[in-house]
C-alpha cells in the first residue's frame, strides 16, 4: 500500500524531476567516473517526522562512499532508501527521486526485486540464515533460479574467495553458519551479497558489531572489492571513513551538511559543524 | 545521620526469613494438589482398566457383554477423524497466520481480526458443535459424517494453531527476513525458504497440541449427532463413524459395573494417544528451540 503511494507520488513528480535534472546536470562538476546513484531533492518522512531533507548526492562507480554523522541523523535511513528497504517500515513516505544508472528506482516499471538484485546489502549485525555456509552463499543464486549444482558450486567458491573467507571455511561448507565467529559470519554475509553479482554494495555499519581484528579484515576486503564494485558504507566510526573511503558525506539532523573528497572532509572541511564532528567535539 | 535504623532492620530480619521459608512450602503444597489428583486419576484408571487391555480389546467392536467389548470401531473412527481434520486445519490456520503476519497491512481491522482469533480460541466447544450442526450437518447436508465432524473440529482448533503459528512466525528475527528481501527474493520466496523453515518447529508444536485437544473432544461430536456405538468402520469421508470419546461416554452410562472397567481401558487408550502426541510436541520444541 505504501509503496504504491510512493510510486504515485513519484509519477506526479516526474515532470518536475526531469526539469531539475536538466538544470543540475549542467551545473555538476565533471566527475572522474560515472555516477551509479544520484539522489535528487530526496525527502523522506516517517509519519510526521521529516527524516531526510532535500538530499542531493552522487555516488561514483568503483569508489567507496562513506556516510558519517551522529546517531539519528538519517544515514541508515538514506542507505536503506537506495535499495528501497526503507519501505518495509509501513509509515514511510518519500518525495524527490533517486536515480540508479539513469533510471529512477521509484519508477513503476522497476521492481524492487530487480533493484535489490543489482544493489546488494550488508547489514549492521551479521545475519546469516540458520543454514549451512554453502546454502547461505548459494541463497541468492537459488532465489534467482540457478539450479545447476556445478554453477552453484562455482558461485559459492568465487563469492567466498571474494569475501576473503574461502580458506577458513572451504573444509566445512556444510556446517551451520551459526557456528562461525561474528567476524566470519559478517564475511559470509558479504560473500552472500557478492553471490548475486551486484553492481553496488550497500553496507550499513558492517563492522560495528565486530572486534578490531575482524574490522581490519573487512576494511582490507573493501579495498579489494572496490575494483569491481561500487560501495556505499554508513559508519559510526570516523577513523574508518577516513581510512577506507574516497568520498564522505556528513549527515546532520536529516540533511547533508557537506559532501566532498574524504581528505577534504577530514582535513579542511568548509562547514563548522563538519569540523566539530570530525574532530570529535560532538556526536 | 542514618535514615535507616540498623537495629530495626536486624530485628525484623528473622520474621522476613521465616515468611520466605513458609511461603515456599505453601506453594509446594499447591503444586502437589494438582499432581496428586492427576496421579490418583491415572493410577485408579490404570488399575481398573488394565485387565481389559487385551489384544482382543483392540480388534473387536463394542458389545453388550463387557468381556467381549472392544474399541476397534471407535479407534478407527478417531483415526479417520484426525486424518481428515489435520490437513484442513493445518492449511487453513497456517495460511491465516502467514497472511496476518506477513501480508496483511497494519491497520485497525487487521488488529481487530487478530484479537478476535485469540478470543475464538476461548469459545466453548459446544458452540462449535452447534455451528457444525447448523452449517455442515444440516445446511450442507453432510449428515453425521467424518467430513462434517472434521470440518467442525478444524474450525474449533483453527484459532489455537493460528495463534501458535503467528507467535512462531513473529519470533523469526527480522534481520534474516531483511537479508533475504535485500537479495531480491520475493516475499513468497522469503516465506518458503527462510521464514517457514525457521518457524516450523513452533507451528508443528501448535498443531500437535491442537490435534490432541480435538482427539479428546466430545461435546461437538454429541451435538452433531455422531453415534455412540457403531458396528462398522467408515470407508469414506461421507460415512458416519464413532470416536474414542464417544465410545467412552457410551460405556460409562451402562448399568453393568463391569463396564466401568471397560471404560477405564478405553480411557487408558485415549490418554496414551494424548501423552504420545504431547511428547512428540515437547520433543520437537526442545530439539529445535534456541536456534537464534
Amino acid at each position: 500500500m505504501t509503496s504504491s503511494k510512493v510510486k504515485e507520488e513519484k509519477n506526479m513528480n516526474t515532470v518536475y524531476d526531469t526539469a531539475v535534472q536538466d538544470r543540475t546536470e549542467e551545473n555538476r562538476t565533471i566527475e572522474q567516473t560515472q555516477a551509479v546513484f544520484q539522489a535528487k531533492d530526496f525527502n523522506l518522512w516517517y509519519g510526521n517526522n521529516h527524516a531526510l531533507q532535500n538530499i542531493n548526492l552522487d555516488f561514483n562507480e568503483n569508489e567507496i562512499s562513506a556516510i558519517i554523522g551522529p546517531s539519528g541523523c538519517g544515514k541508515s535511513t538514506f542507505i536503506k532508501s537506495l535499495n528501497r528497504m526503507v519501505e518495509l517500515v509501513p509509515i514511510v513516505r518519500t518525495e524527490g527521486d533517486i536515480v540508479y544508472r539513469d533510471q529512477s528506482i521509484f519508477d513503476k516499471s522497476y521492481t524492487v526485486e530487480d533493484l535489490r538484485t543489482k544493489v546488494g546489502m550488508v547489514f549492521q549485525k551479521p545475519n546469516p540464515f540458520p543454514k549451512s555456509i554453502y546454502d547461505n552463499v548459494a541463497y541468492g543464486a537459488r532465489v534467482h533460479g540457478v539450479r545447476n549444482k556445478k554453477v552453484l558450486d562455482q558461485v559459492v567458491e568465487k563469492s567466498l574467495k571474494g569475501a576473503a573467507i574461502w580458506d577458513e571455511v572451504k573444509d566445512r561448507l556444510n556446517d551451520n553458519a551459526y557456528g562461525l565467529s561474528g567476524g566470519q559470519q559478517q564475511r559470509i554475509c558479504i560473500a552472500r551479497a557478492l553471490a548475486i553479482e551486484p553492481d553496488v554494495i550497500l553496507m550499513d555499519e558492517p563492522t560495528s558489531a565486530l572486534d578490531p581484528i575482524s574490522t581490519t579484515k573487512i576494511e582490507d576486503l573493501m579495498h579489494e572489492l572496490k575494483k569491481d564494485y561500487s560501495i556505499v558504507i554508513v559508519t559510526h566510526n570516523m577513523q574508518q571513513a577516513a581510512r577506507i573511503s574516497d568520498r564522505t558525506a556528513f549527515f546532520y539532523q536529516g540533511y547533508v551538511v557537506e559532501y566532498d573528497k574524504t581528505n577534504v572532509i577530514f582535513d579542511k572541511p568548509k562547514d563548522q559543524r563538519t569540523e566539530d564532528y570530525v574532530s570529535g567535539r560532538f556526536g | 545521620m542514618e535514615l535507616i535504623n540498623k537495629q530495626e532492620v536486624s530485628k525484623k530480619l528473622s520474621g522476613r526469613l521465616l515468611l520466605n521459608k513458609v511461603l515456599k512450602y505453601i506453594f509446594l503444597l499447591f503444586t502437589l494438589v494438582g499432581l496428586v489428583v492427576l496421579a490418583t486419576l491415572l493410577i485408579d484408571t490404570v488399575l481398573d482398566g488394565w485387565r481389559y487391555l487385551t489384544p482382543d480389546f483392540f480388534t473387536s467392536y463394542s458389545s453388550s457383554r463387557p468381556e467381549s467389548a472392544g474399541i476397534y470401531g471407535a479407534l478407527i473412527g478417531t483415526l479417520w477423524l484426525m486424518a481428515v481434520t489435520a490437513p484442513i486445519a493445518i492449511i487453513l490456520s497456517v495460511g491465516t497466520a502467514l497472511y496476518l503476519e506477513e501480508y496483511a497491512p497494519k491497520n485497525r481491522l487487521v488488529n481487530f481480526i487478530k484479537v478476535n482469533i485469540s478470543n475464538l480460541a476461548g469459545v466453548p466447544s459446544v458452540v462449535f458443535g452447534l455451528l457444525g450442526l447448523t452449517l455442515f450437518v444440516r445446511l450442507m447436508e453432510l449428515d453425521s459424517s467424518v467430513l462434517a465432524a472434521a470440518l467442525t473440529m478444524s474450525l474449533m482448533i483453527l484459532p489455537v494453531i493460528v495463534v501458535a503459528s503467528q507467535e512462531s512466525i513473529r519470533s523469526v528475527p527480522s534481520t534474516i527476513r531483511e537479508a533475504s528481501i535485500g537479495m531480491g527474493a520475493t516475499k513468497w520466496q522469503t516465506i518458503t525458504r527462510v521464514i517457514l523453515p525457521a518457524a516450523v518447529p513452533g507451528i508443528i508444536t501448535g498443531i500437535i497440541l491442537a490435534l490432541s485437544r480435538a482427539i479428546g473432544e466430545t461435546a461437538p461430536l454429541i451435538i452433531i449427532g455422531i453415534p455412540t456405538i457403531l458396528l462398522f468402520t467408515p470407508t469414506g469421508v461421507l460415512d458416519t463413524f464413532s470416536a474414542l470419546p464417544m465410545q467412552i461416554y457410551s460405556w460409562v452410562k451402562l448399568p453393568n459395573p463391569e463396564f466401568q472397567s471397560v471404560t477405564a481401558a478405553g480411557i487408558i487408550v485415549l490418554l496414551f494417544i494424548l501423552f504420545l502426541m504431547n511428547s512428540v510436541a515437547i520433543y520437537i520444541r526442545n530439539k529445535y528451540s534456541k536456534r537464534f
